[in-house]
């Protein structure tokens, strides 16, 4: 471990990373991984996700990444270049740019549910920026960690790039080196703690994209049953095991009893009558996981589905009614395929309950009147209106979390801009020193007088500065 | 403790209250701030003095006048910095409205530093107000009049709930930290930088910080040495050289070395005089602390030029160290005093290769009439900020993020950067209710026809042309139709 840190250190301070054509080399290394491995890519996210139909997994695995690699490989000559600024009237003849370096050797430690997805994203970025990195995958999805463990390093640079594979202990003991950055996504807010503080240690820079209760306010104006598709597709997507799922909806008692035989309509358009058989529906991906969220079904009245195996950590689509804010589905993240439903008695109401409690990832409302007063009146990490998960997919908008779900953000050019730092830099010229004269000691009361004039500060219009 | 939580406690209550939300409030409190800054300006001046025996010209050119151009730059730009930002669509939200919402992040705290007592506190409070959030200003209480005037004139011109001043030392600063905020920004130095990144950490907040470090000031062979002397001289010992981003130390050939410090002499008797001590322009350590540290520095250094003292003034002469060693002290830690140490390096790649294997700085100095050497040393370097030809000026434009990397800190601001710390970018995307049908192509049972098209929208690499796109929509069209009809399901549009 630590002859891999000082191997990576001594490559970055060869500046090998550095030039354009290594960068752009290395990621379409990456897209020749997801091309030529993409059956075992497949494979690897079936057995660790459950045997599911690879469409869902060439979608988020595959797809959403090749999206973002066309968009780096597209935009990082743009992205790479000085970015020159105005200058002000003392500057007016040196030049002023902000310069894209790289962090260093950074660290990207990965999850388990979108296992591929989840680390490539930030790698794209972490390389397009010029750096070297450490891949931590999630050692849950113990498939995809192997694939990614033994042939990411047949594609990209070993002087550059290496793959760790640890567990808690280890990858506790990985924190303690330092690193230039650290990139984590996860769900726990506990782990996303102690990762924070380890990076204090070293003063290093971190986001940290993590999670929480994402609400779906359903107004009482609205089409039900594409309300009900686009919710349900959100929630039983991977079997619940997105951290961007609606997490619980929020409606009146009316709205509720409107939705439900909609919600069955779409769960069986999707799923066929009977979902284990349906091969587009995922498994939980532990024992514990399936513990963990089996114990919430006890939450309001099951609606519709419930059913549940061990064996196969098969949890039925389910919609549960009634559910009151201290039922045990409404005290954490449920991350799994059931859907609590909690009615309110109108949308200001659900407004306050969403502000009692801390901020999400995501925020959902589904109304027919074009007033989003719910964006106005609440925060959370994204939002979207009338559709769920919807918004992650546009490499245009920044994807990161506030507050108890995480800090920073990424996707398209903010992956990249993560993994840089921004240089201030000015270029002066060494001639013209009388110009300076203002500046220098002995300080007259003339002297401070043709100085403000020379700041001459405006409220409208140009504001020049010293 | 219990104080803490109540200052706190009603700051985010305040927030809470939504009033700070409106650009028109904002804009009424910087617009007061900006009154208190020229109502109150002798006063200001005054305590700066007492702090730092700083003379008029340099506390007003330093401290007043940066602030009062952010707070002009506030209020000119601060109706475009909150606008939400339209973003580029794809096929798939094409008719989706898609942008990015500047929103306040909470209740933010600012920490200020001694050094540059008012400023440092002033400036990043002009960005989180214009922003939206409440602030907690917590001024350093080593520079204590400046401090104690904060906590004073805060408070007859700016909300009080909103923006309340809390002083105090270290077990105040320790009990603040244990609350929650929305962001933290710092600035001082790094061992406290920890302290404040893991008390952050506990509520996972995100935290700017301006930290510092030693900045090298390399003099390159080919270049005009009076002026760069000059120069050099001015952002060294301005502020008796405890400023974050002062050249903290030369390197240059050793041939050079005695021309350098000749060129330094001639300059300082021209803006101190004969006598340094009596000139009204050069200023004082802060206190007998670092008055004592930074003496220590000059243990077994050769003084070429000052290091004359008075311990009941704060007094240190503007001093020049020659054939510094590498290993000594005074090029171990941040010098933040009037001392200026040259060690000499055979080559610029000599130069590079000695910055680089120190943490990285907050800035980086280059002298040269050779504009390829000095786009080589910024390209072959990493610092926080970086001025060629001359020192400090880049914090002076605001429109360049000023902060440090690695060591020397995280995040940045100053102008719009100001206003984007302390703001929240939140993704929004809103689509209609309607237009199911091009959703079908994600709804499950899957099928290799949903993935073919799926490509099609997304993998774009193709130009786009207005014809293409409405093109390209008609087709997605199409294509939902075909696999509905094909699938046999309902649609309802």
């Amino acid at each position: 471990r630590g002859r891999l840190r000082v191997h990576l250190r001594a490559t970055w301070l060869s500046g090998k990373t550095r030039p354009m054509e290594y960068r752009v080399a290395q990621l379409e290394a990456l897209g020749r991984f997801l091309d030529e491995k993409k059956q075992d890519i497949l494979e690897a996210t079936a057995a660790d996700m459950g045997k599911v139909r690879g469409i869902r997994a060439y979608f988020t695995e595959i797809l959403l990444c090749k999206n973002e690699l066309n968009d780096t490989l597209n935009n990082l000559c743009h992205w790479m270049k000085d970015e020159h600024v105005d200058k002000n009237l003392v500057t007016q003849l040196d030049s002023a740019f902000i310069r894209k370096d790289p962090y260093g050797v950074v660290l990207i430690i990965a999850p388990w549910n979108y296992p591929i997805h989840l680390f490539l994203v930030p790698l794209i970025g972490a390389i397009a920026a010029g750096n070297c990195v450490v891949v931590k995958p999630s050692e849950t999805s113990k498939n995809t960690e192997r694939l990614v463990a033994e042939m990411l390093s047949c594609y990209l640079d070993n002087d550059c790039f290496a793959v760790v594979t640890a567990g808690v202990e280890e990858t506790t003991r990985l924190l303690e080196n330092k690193f230039d950055y650290i990139f984590f996504t996860g769900m726990s807010r506990r782990v996303g703690r102690i990762i924070m503080t380890a990076a204090a240690k070293h003063l290093t820079p971190v986001t940290l994209e993590l999670g929480g209760k994402n609400p779906c306010y359903v107004s009482d104006t609205c089409d039900v049953q594409n309300v009900a598709r686009r919710v349900a597709w959100g929630r039983f997507f991977n079997a619940g095991q997105t951290c961007i799922a609606p997490d619980y909806v929020l409606c009146s008692v009316e709205m509720q009893e409107k939705l439900m035989p909609a919600l069955r309509e779409a769960i069986t358009e999707f799923f066929g009558s009977n979902p284990r058989e349906s091969p587009d529906f995922g498994r939980i991906v532990g024992d514990k996981q399936f513990r963990r969220i089996r114990a919430l079904l006890c939450s309001g009245r099951v609606a519709i589905g419930g059913q549940t195996d061990e064996k196969e950590r098969y949890i039925a689509p389910t919609v549960l009614a009634d559910v009151l804010p201290s039922d045990p589905a409404m005290q954490e993240e449920i991350f799994g395929p059931i859907l609590p439903i909690v009615v309110v008695a109108n949308m200001d109401e659900a407004i306050d309950f969403i502000n009692a409690r801390p901020r999400p990832l995501a925020i959902y409302a589904f109304s027919c009147d074009s007033k989003v007063r719910v964006l106005e009146r609440t925060s959370s990490g994204g939002f979207c209106g009338n559709d769920t998960l919807m918004h992650v997919t546009l490499t245009s908008l920044p994807f990161g979390g506030i507050g108890n779900s995480g800090l920073g953000k990424y996707h398209g050019k903010f992956t990249f801009d993560t993994f840089t730092h921004h240089r201030g830099c000015l270029h002066r010229n060494m001639g013209l020193e009388a110009l300076n004269a203002l500046r220098y000691p002995p300080y007259s009361q003339q002297k401070l007088g043709l100085l403000t004039a020379t700041f001459e500060i405006k409220r409208k219009g140009t504001c020049t500065l010293l | 403790m219990e104080r803490m939580q109540q200052v706190v406690g009603r700051a985010r209550a305040a927030f809470n209250s939504g009033r700070c939300r409106s650009l028109e409030f904002r804009m009424q409190q910087l617009k007061a701030l900006e009154r208190m800054v020229q109502e109150k300006e002798k006063e200001i001046l005054a305590a700066i003095k007492a702090d730092l025996h700083k003379c008029g010209h340099n506390a007003y050119s330093h401290e007043i006048l940066g602030v009062l151009g952010e707070l002009a730059l506030a209020m000119d730009k601060l109706p475009s910095w909150a606008a939400p930002q339209p973003v580029k669509k794809n096929l798939l939200t094409m008719r989706d409205e898609a942008y990015i919402c500047p929103e306040p992040l909470g209740v933010v705290l600012i920490i200020g530093a001694w050094n540059y007592p008012f400023v440092l506190v002033m400036q990043p409070l002009v960005g989180a107000i214009a922003a939206g959030n409440a602030v907690v200003v917590k001024p350093s209480e080593i520079s204590e009049n400046t401090a104690r005037l904060v906590a004073d004139l805060l408070p007859q011109y700016l909300d009080r709930e909103l923006y309340p001043v809390v002083t105090g030392g270290v077990p105040e600063t320790t009990a603040l930290l244990t609350q929650r905020f929305d962001h933290i920004l710092y600035t001082g130095n790094s061992t406290v930088g920890k302290i404040v990144m893991a008390a952050a950490a506990k509520h996972l907040t995100p935290v700017t910080l301006e930290l510092g470090g030693k900045s090298p000031c390399y003099i390159d062979t080919d270049c005009d040495l009076a002026v760069a002397c000059r120069r050099i001289t001015w952002g060294k010992y301005m502020n008796c050289g405890q400023t974050c981003i002062a050249p903290d130390y030369i390197l240059c050939d050793p041939s050079i070395q005695s021309k350098v410090v000749e060129n330094i002499k001639v300059t300082l008797q021209e803006f101190y005089g004969e006598d340094v001590k009596s000139s009204p322009d050069y200023e004082r350590i802060i206190n007998k602390h670092h008055f004592k540290r930074i003496l220590g520095l000059l243990e077994g250094q050769k003084i070429a030029h000052g290091g004359e003292s008075d311990e009941a003034s704060c007094f240190i002469a503007p001093t020049i160290l020659t054939d510094v060693s590498a290993e000594s002290k005074v090029m171990e830690e941040e010098i933040f005093g009037p001392v200026l140490p040259i060690v000499t390096v055979k080559s610029v790649d000599e130069a590079i290769e000695f910055i680089n294997r120190r943490e990285k700085p907050l800035a980086l100095y280059v002298f040269s009439n050779n504009k390829k050497l000095i786009k080589r040393v910024i390209s072959e370097t990493s610092s926080g900020g970086f001025t060629g030809n001359d020192v400090i000026m880049h914090f002076f434009l605001s429109t360049l993020p000023f902060g440090g990397v690695g060591n020397s800190g995280m995040g940045a601001y100053h102008g719009k950067h100001s206003f984007e710390t302390f703001s929240h970018r939140r993704a929004c995307l809103i689509k209609d209710l309607k237009m199911e049908g091009t959703n079908k192509l994600r709804y499950p049972p899957g099928s290799q026809k949903k993935v073919d098209w799926a490509k099609f929208f997304l993998l774009k690499r193709f130009n786009k042309t207005r014809i293409g796109l409405i093109a390209l929509a008609l087709l997605g069209i199409v294509a939902a139709v075909v696999i509905k009809v094909s699938s046999g399901s309902l649609l309802s549009v």
